[in-house]
C-alpha cells in the first residue's frame, strides 16, 4: 500500500517483476497438482486453498497493480471479500448447526 | 479547472486524473461484484462437498487433471501477458501492446478450446449437469467462468483495435489498464476453480 504514486507518475512495473511474478504462479501450480496425487486426507483442501490464496494474492498485488495502489482502492479490493467470508461462514454455520430439518 | 461556468460549457469532459481514478475505482467496484456472484456457487460448493464429500471425491476424478491443468497454464501466461500489454502502453509502445494483447487473445481462444474438448468429452460419457450435485457445480461454476473468458476476449478485441488505430498512449490508457484488471479477475476466478473442482473434488 504506497502512496508515493500519483497518477501523473504512476509505477509502471518491469517486465522482469512479471516474469518472476509468473514464475512463482507456474512453480505453485506445480506443487498443487503435484500434492492433489498424494492423499493427506482433509489436509489436501487445505494445502489447495492455501497455495490458491498465495497465487490469488499475488496475482491481485502485482498483476493487477494493487501494491501500487493508493488506501481507497484497498478498500474497494477488500471490503468484497469480508462479505464472501461472511456470505460462506455463515451458511456453513447455519448448515452444520440447524438441528431441525426445514 | 477553476471556473465553474467554463466546466460547464465543457460538460462531458473530465479532469484526466479524476477520469482516471474514477474507471479504475469504478472497475474495482465491480470485480467485486463479480466476486460476490461466483461467491454464491463457492457457497453452494462448500455446503454440498461438506455434505457429500464421497461423492465428490467419486466423481471428481471423471474430470481430466491434464487439461485443467493445461488451461491454468494458459490462464497464468496470458494474465503475465496482459500485464506487460499494460506496462507496454504506460511506456507508450503501441506496438508492443497491439501484440501483447493479440497474444492474450489467442490464450483465451486456446482456453476456450480446451474447455470444448472437456465438455465434449464429458457428453460423450453420458455426463450432463444433472448427472449429480457435483456435475451440476461443474458445468454451472465452469460455464459462468466461461461467460466471463468470452466477455473479456470482446473486450481485448476492441482494446486490440483501438490500439492498432492508435488511440492509447503513454498519457492516455485507462481502458488498457481497466480492461486488464477484468482479464486478471477470469484468471483470479479460475486459480480457486480449478483445485476446487479438479485436483480435490
Amino acid at each position: 500500500m504506497s502512496t508515493h504514486s500519483h497518477t501523473e507518475e504512476r509505477h509502471i512495473t518491469g517486465n522482469k517483476t512479471y516474469i518472476i511474478v509468473w514464475a512463482a504462479l507456474m512453480v505453485m501450480t506445480v506443487v498443487t497438482v503435484y500434492v492433489s496425487y498424494i492423499n493427506f486426507g482433509m489436509l489436501n483442501i487445505v494445502i489447495a486453498l492455501v497455495v490458491a490464496s498465495v497465487k490469488a494474492s499475488i496475482v491481485a498485488l502485482y498483476f493487477m497493480h494493487l501494491k501500487f495502489e493508493d488506501s481507497i482502492t484497498w478498500v474497494f479490493a477488500l471490503f468484497p471479500l469480508s462479505l464472501l467470508a461472511l456470505l460462506i461462514g455463515m451458511t456453513i454455520t447455519d448448515t452444520f448447526t440447524r438441528t431441525i430439518v426445514p | 479547472m477553476g471556473d465553474a461556468s467554463l466546466e460547464h460549457s465543457h460538460g462531458h469532459h473530465m479532469d484526466p486524473a479524476v477520469e482516471y481514478s474514477s474507471s479504475k475505482l469504478g472497475m474495482w467496484l465491480f470485480l467485486g461484484t463479480e466476486i460476490l456472484l461466483f461467491g454464491g456457487l463457492f457457497a453452494a460448493y462448500a455446503i454440498f462437498r461438506a455434505k457429500y464429500p464421497e461423492m465428490f471425491f467419486e466423481q471428481h476424478v471423471e474430470l481430466n487433471k491434464k487439461m485443467g491443468a493445461v488451461n491454468t497454464c494458459i490462464l497464468i501466461f496470458s494474465s503475465l501477458t496482459m500485464a506487460m500489454g499494460v506496462s507496454a502502453i504506460q511506456r507508450g509502445k503501441q506496438k508492443a501492446t497491439a501484440i501483447l494483447i493479440l497474444i492474450t487473445i489467442l490464450c483465451g481462444l486456446g482456453f476456450g478450446v480446451v474447455k470444448y474438448f472437456e465438455y465434449s468429452a464429458k457428453f460423450h460419457h453420458h455426463i450432463y449437469p444433472d448427472t449429480s450435485i457435483f456435475f451440476s457445480l461443474y458445468f454451472l461454476m465452469t460455464g459462468l467462468h466461461m461467460l466471463h473468458v468470452f466477455i473479456g476476449l470482446a473486450i481485448l478485441g476492441v482494446l486490440f483495435v483501438l490500439t492498432l488505430k492508435g488511440k492509447f498512449t503513454a498519457k492516455y490508457n485507462t481502458p488498457v489498464e481497466v480492461g486488464g484488471l477484468y482479464w486478471h479477475l477470469v484468471d483470479l476466478i479460475w486459480i480457486y476453480l480449478f483445485p476446487l473442482l479438479y485436483l480435490i473434488g
